[in-house]
């Protein structure tokens, strides 16, 4: 690990001070730490903002909520508003990591992580997310858990987040703070695909904090859920998954909020699933069909193309599991 | 290993006449070895060195003071900013009953409690425990005296391990398990308890274990 000063702050002014300086903001230091000690990260200066007040949850007029991006994954998977309300968030976050990681990591920290690909985390493989111009040793090898969807020339790493599935599929959006102001962000374009420039990965600009991530209100009643394929039951990364949120009215399905995980360079919205669910009513039958879109536009590599298949499946289980809740709720 | 059973009765003057425990012995064997082989080499490099020439003495790496409690202990250390809480433990305050497997906060070998919260040592930077209390398996049981936590007790009552490498972070974490209430069931226990990994494969009675302390407490 390279040697770094190390500073802890106190405000959010000292934050921003410490950050136009350079520094390398620090929350729960799971991923950061990490990659540190395998020198893919190499930060002179660490600022860390555990103290700083961003640590609670509220619930917004009209029925969201704003989640503190201090808010520990534990904290917030357990939390009663969460819990109550967006049940795929809280699904998303325990079936992360583990039970020591999400005590220890922020919602804020998790969406800032970095890609779980093994040449990237491995300093002597080409990876043009580390190094940009020195290629991607995934395209022509060991590909088998990378993107079908999204990926470019340059670069096929996943995003590795659960709950950064359950944000895009409820189109939430990421409160960031900096040396010019405050200013809020769409999920969607928060996450940047690689493109020409994996090593560019989110939209935060040099010495902005992200203070929260905001869930907007949803028509009630709602219902959602998390479904997660892996290669072993707990602790591990995604393969393929699915975050699903249903709102029925009338019988009919009014809104339909569906996203992937596993299969994306970044979380992958799904709007042909959900364009082919609305005004619908629920049906065995109709889960398959809109499932069978879920793959649309997907580019498998060499080891991967079994994703393809996987991911219609998990959509398809997904909108039964929440399909069926809703009937309870109806 | 028969010897090592608790059960089998040793009489008293077949006890070693030294003292030494395992730890002790490999401790001073290989600090003596170490001594042996790498004196000479250190005092070759000084000759070669020679003196600094002045403005070129090495720079130390950033660090400073850290003071936590570590099992109700005030304890203060110097330490390099990248020392982790893991290696504070064993390497500073010798205590080594928290292991280090993938150093990568991948297998739990290193869980202990910090602020009452199960974390990995690994992937926490000491420089930040400033006023933090950490507890290791060490501090299960304030005073000591041999006594056992009731789920050191249920380890061993329900053979729990092999090797032994993963028990006290199994333990720690088994604690942090049971007191956030993930203990209704084997299979909630198994999901809790899977950032834990035991290479000999004794899940199931780890699991079982998890489950009589959490019915005891």
């Amino acid at each position: 690990m390279h040697p770094f000063t190390y500073t802890k702050v106190s405000d959010i002014a000292g934050a921003l001070a410490a950050g136009r300086r350079g520094g390398r903001y620090l929350a729960g230091g799971t991923t950061l730490v990490d990659l540190m000690r395998e020198n893919v990260e190499r930060p002179s200066t660490l600022v860390d903002i555990s103290a700083l007040p961003l640590g609670e949850i509220t619930a917004t007029a009209g029925g969201g909520l704003l989640i503190g991006a201090l808010v520990r994954m534990a904290e917030a998977a357990a939390h009663p508003k969460v819990r109550a309300t967006f049940p795929v968030i809280s699904q998303a976050l325990e079936s992360s990591a583990s039970a020591q990681l999400r005590n220890m990591a922020t919602i804020g920290g998790n969406i800032m992580q970095r890609t779980r690909c093994p040449y990237f985390r491995d300093v002597t493989a080409a990876c043009n997310k580390r190094e940009p111009g020195s290629g991607c040793a995934a395209l022509g090898g060991f590909n088998r858990t990378h993107a079908i969807l999204g990926a470019s020339d340059h670069c096929a790493a996943t995003h590795p987040s659960d709950v950064a599935v359950a944000f895009a599929a409820l189109e939430a959006n990421v409160h960031l703070l900096g040396p010019d102001g405050q200013r809020s962000v769409a999920f969607a374009d928060f996450l940047l695909p690689p493109g020409g420039t994996p090593h560019r990965e989110q939209a935060v600009r040099p010495g902005e904090l992200i203070t929260a991530v905001e869930i907007p209100a949803h028509p009630r009643p709602l219902a959602s859920g998390y479904l997660k394929v892996r290669d072993r039951q707990s602790y591990e990364f995604a393969l393929t998954s699915a975050a699903v949120v249903l709102h029925l009215r009338d019988g009919v399905i009014h809104e339909a909020k569906v996203a992937a995980g596993g299969v994306g360079t970044v979380p992958w919205k799904l709007p042909a699933v959900e364009r082919r669910l609305i005004g619908e009513r629920p049906s065995r039958a109709l889960w398959a069909e809109a499932a069978e879109r879920a793959a649309d536009g997907a580019r498998p590599l060499e080891h991967n193309s079994f994703k393809i298949e996987l991911l219609k499946r998990t959509v398809e289980r997904q909108l039964r599991v929440v399909g069926d809740l809703m009937g309870d709720a109806a | 290993m028969s010897s090592e059973l608790s059960g089998s009765p040793v009489p008293p003057e077949e006890e070693p006449a030294l003292p030494l425990s395992r730890r002790t012995f490999i401790a001073t064997a290989t600090a003596t070895a170490t001594a042996a082989t790498v004196g000479s080499v250190v005092a070759a490099g000084e000759r070669v060195r020679g003196p600094a020439p002045l403005g070129t003495q090495p720079v130390a790496p950033p660090g400073g003071s850290v003071s936590l409690a570590v099992n109700g202990e005030r304890r203060t250390a110097m330490i390099d900013n990248r020392t982790s809480l893991l290696d504070l433990l064993r390497e500073q305050f010798a205590l080594t009953g928290t292991k280090k497997g993938c150093d990568a906060g991948a297998c739990g070998a290193c869980t202990v409690l910090v602020d009452g919260r199960r974390v990995n040592a690994c992937l926490t930077l000491a420089v930040r425990l400033e006023g933090a209390e950490v507890t290791t398996i060490e501090g299960l049981v304030p005073g000591g005296d041999g006594a056992l936590h009731p789920l050191q007790q249920a380890f061993i009552e329900q053979d729990a391990f092999q090797c032994g490498y993963c028990t006290p972070g199994q333990i720690m974490s088994g604690i942090g398990c049971i007191r956030e209430g993930h203990t209704r069931s084997p299979a909630e226990i198994r999901e809790w308890m899977s950032g834990n990994l035991c290479r000999c494969g004794c899940y199931t009675k780890i699991v079982k274990a998890v489950e009589q302390a959490a019915g005891a407490t």
